[in-house]
């Protein structure tokens, strides 16, 4: 729960940070790298539905964004749409991470190790031909395998959560071999940024 | 723990209270003469009885005590018809015989013709804006004597909870059997049609439902724009536990329907998950599958939350649990073997064993007395099927063959019939009932995707 909220709360705050950050580009100054490591008081939300206009920018392109800037400046949403983390997928009736899995979930901690303000929740899926009560359980095991493998790689336990959701949400709706392949996932989720 | 919108589920809540209710105010049997106690109609060894039951006689002329008249009467003929207690003689072959002016004008000759052994007669009388009256006799037709009469009175709202309430009655004064005509399935269903809140996926919502055994009078149990999976009534009839995703992590919840309040026992958290309640007998404990301690095992917590303690320890999934009639043992899920099989444990943790030796199995569900199964879902080609270990024996025998995908078995309380989830016809999913000889197949549901079937108690 905490973490849906957050979610959301961050939404807000980024557009905020957002517009900071247009202003100070302006002022051609160094774009600041905003560090969010607690979910912002209840208050401030309220405030950032109407935030004061900016300024019409002057039209000014910032030059050479570095990867850093360009996730500060966007949304959890829209981080976790084009997402930099990408999901481990298994074979049938697994939850072990075989090498591309392996590669995956190193690639994977980088990116971690680059945003520690990051919070990630790791959703298990299974595909559609095992049974909806034992696919619970195996999604379960296929986040906590994601999720043991990333914190053996140094990633604070506390920034990776786990959640199964069996076969109740499939990525692809499709009945083949193609699409129970791309169901049968550790699927990586920004919750808090 | 929890900061949730509670009161959106207990609208919904509240909402199925009216109905239920209508049978509250139905009136007892009235006192029945000695000689219709011992009334059997077709007591002879190795055959059906056959019944018909015509169109109840309306005492007033209004419009909505002929459309009950017409109710009470096919409703309580489907009803009848399920248990296959009797051979019920379709309807529309006597619709010329007359409805009878009263019950002492019944053409007892005209049902010999038609070959009934007995006939259910019936009155409604509409004895205000809002109550109704209802008196049912069964006529033998051999003797033209009744053989059983009842008469219940309330609101009219509501009028196949007569009907159920007859059969009922009906089944247990002439087979000594308990019916399940005023059960219900709780399921879970995706026919609202929206999408999860606060995620990017576009990912359908699953709230549970409850309906009448028969797939009337479907009624909305959680409102909470969320996964919900996997209910399971109470042994009471008072509360539904099911897994659900509200807190945005699996988790036990009990709804109290009667209540309007939620209770968390098993006390999760983001990182300690629970799936999967099921009720102990006596209503007094539930077992779960956690991973609270870094893997899928079975716990078992009061309802109340309190005695949290753990039944199995295995480092492979351990998930699904279902409870003995008696409550001593647990049948469960685990791939321990390799693929998931049936096992079973001592409520106590102890005494270990293996069940099933097939491809897949899942989903136990142990039946209630007097029969000692267990009914299953199985991997028999690309999809699964219901099957049912008989205990006493180990025989396994098969319920559906092939069409569809078949999945979460789940027994009526007389334990003659299975609720059960089937992609069979359009590929939808949906719940339907069949008996545990693999006879009368019933669909109960058709609006969207509708699974994971909880039959009440």
């Amino acid at each position: 729960m905490r973490a849906r909220g957050t979610t959301r709360w961050n939404g807000y705050v980024t557009v905020v940070v957002t517009a900071l950050w247009l202003q100070a580009a302006c002022a051609r100054q160094p774009a600041p790298v905003a560090p969010e490591t607690s979910p912002p008081p209840p208050a401030a939300t309220s405030t950032t539905p109407s935030p004061p206009p900016p300024p019409a920018p002057p039209p000014v392109v910032p030059t050479e964004l570095t990867p850093e800037d360009e996730f500060a400046s966007r949304s959890l949403e829209e981080i976790n749409r084009e997402s930099p983390l990408a999901p481990a997928f298994f074979v049938l009736d697994s939850s072990e991470l075989d090498d591309r899995g392996r590669q995956v979930i190193e690639a994977n901690a980088e990116v971690l190790r680059r945003y520690p303000s990051w919070v990630v929740t790791i959703e298990g899926h299974c595909d559609e031909r095992g049974t909806a009560e034992y696919n619970l359980g195996l999604g379960e095991r296929r986040a906590l395998a994601a999720q043991r493998h990333l914190v053996a790689l140094g990633v604070d336990m506390g920034r990776v959560r786990t959640v199964s959701y069996g076969k109740e949400f499939p990525f692809d709706p499709d009945h083949d071999e193609d699409a129970w392949a791309a169901n049968r996932r550790a699927h990586f989720v920004i919750t808090a940024q | 723990m929890i900061s949730m919108p509670r009161f959106l589920v207990f609208t919904a809540f509240l909402a199925g209270l009216s109905v239920i209710q209508v049978t509250t105010t139905a009136q007892p049997p009235q006192p029945r003469q000695r000689d219709e106690l011992s009334l059997i109609i077709g007591d002879r060894i190795g055959t059906q009885p056959s019944f018909a039951v015509p169109d109840c006689l309306t005492l007033t002329p209004d419009e909505a005590t002929a459309e009950a008249a017409r109710t009470i009467a096919q409703v309580l003929w489907d009803d009848l018809e399920f248990e296959r207690e009797f051979r019920m003689i379709a309807r529309d072959t006597y619709r010329t015989i007359p409805v009878a002016r009263s019950l002492d004008d019944l053409p007892f000759d005209r049902w010999q013709e038609l070959g009934a052994d007995g006939v259910i007669s019936c009155t409604v009388e509409a004895t205000s804006a809002s109550q109704i009256e209802i008196s049912a006799r069964l006529f033998s037709v051999r003797s033209q004597e009744s053989a059983f009469g009842v008469v219940y009175s309330g609101s009219n709202r509501d009028v196949r909870r007569y009907a159920h309430q007859l059969s009922d009655e009906l089944h247990r004064h002439q087979r000594g059997l308990t019916g399940v005509a005023r059960t219900r399935i709780a399921f879970v269903t995706d026919r609202d049609s929206q999408s999860v809140l606060g995620l990017v996926e576009n990912r359908a919502v699953k709230e549970v439902y409850f309906t009448d055994y028969d797939g009337a009078n479907v009624r909305r149990v959680t409102v909470s724009r969320s996964l919900n999976t996997t209910p399971a009534w109470s042994p009471d009839g008072r509360a539904i536990g099911y897994t659900s995703w509200l807190s945005g992590f699996p988790e036990v919840i009990i709804s109290y329907l009667f209540e309007g309040r939620m209770t968390y026992p098993a006390n999760g958290n983001a990182n300690d998950h629970n799936f999967l309640p099921a009720f102990s007998p006596d209503g007094q404990q539930i077992a779960f599958m956690s991973n609270r301690d870094g893997n899928p095992d079975l716990y078992v917590v009061n309802v109340d939350g309190t005695e949290m303690r753990r039944l199995t320890n295995h480092p492979m999934i351990d998930t699904s649990p279902t409870w003995s009639p008696n409550g001593l043992q647990i049948a469960f899920t685990s791939d321990r073997t390799g693929s998931p099989q049936i096992f079973v444990i001592g409520a106590d943790g102890t005494g270990l064993r293996r069940l099933t030796y097939e491809t897949y199995c899942d989903r136990p569900t142990w039946s209630p007395p007097p029969f000692n199964e267990i009914a299953y879902s199985s991997k028999t080609g690309p999809g699964h099927d219901i099957k049912v270990l008989d205990l006493a024996t180990n025989e396994v025998r098969q319920l559906t063959y092939g069409l569809g995908s078949n999945e979460s078995p789940s027994y009526a309380p007389n334990g003659r019939h299975v609720a059960f989830m089937s992609t069979r016809g359009s590929g939808l999913k949906q719940i339907y009932t069949i008996g545990r000889d693999g006879k009368g197949l019933r669909r109960v549901t058709s609006t969207g995707n509708n699974e994971m079937p909880g039959w009440s108690r």
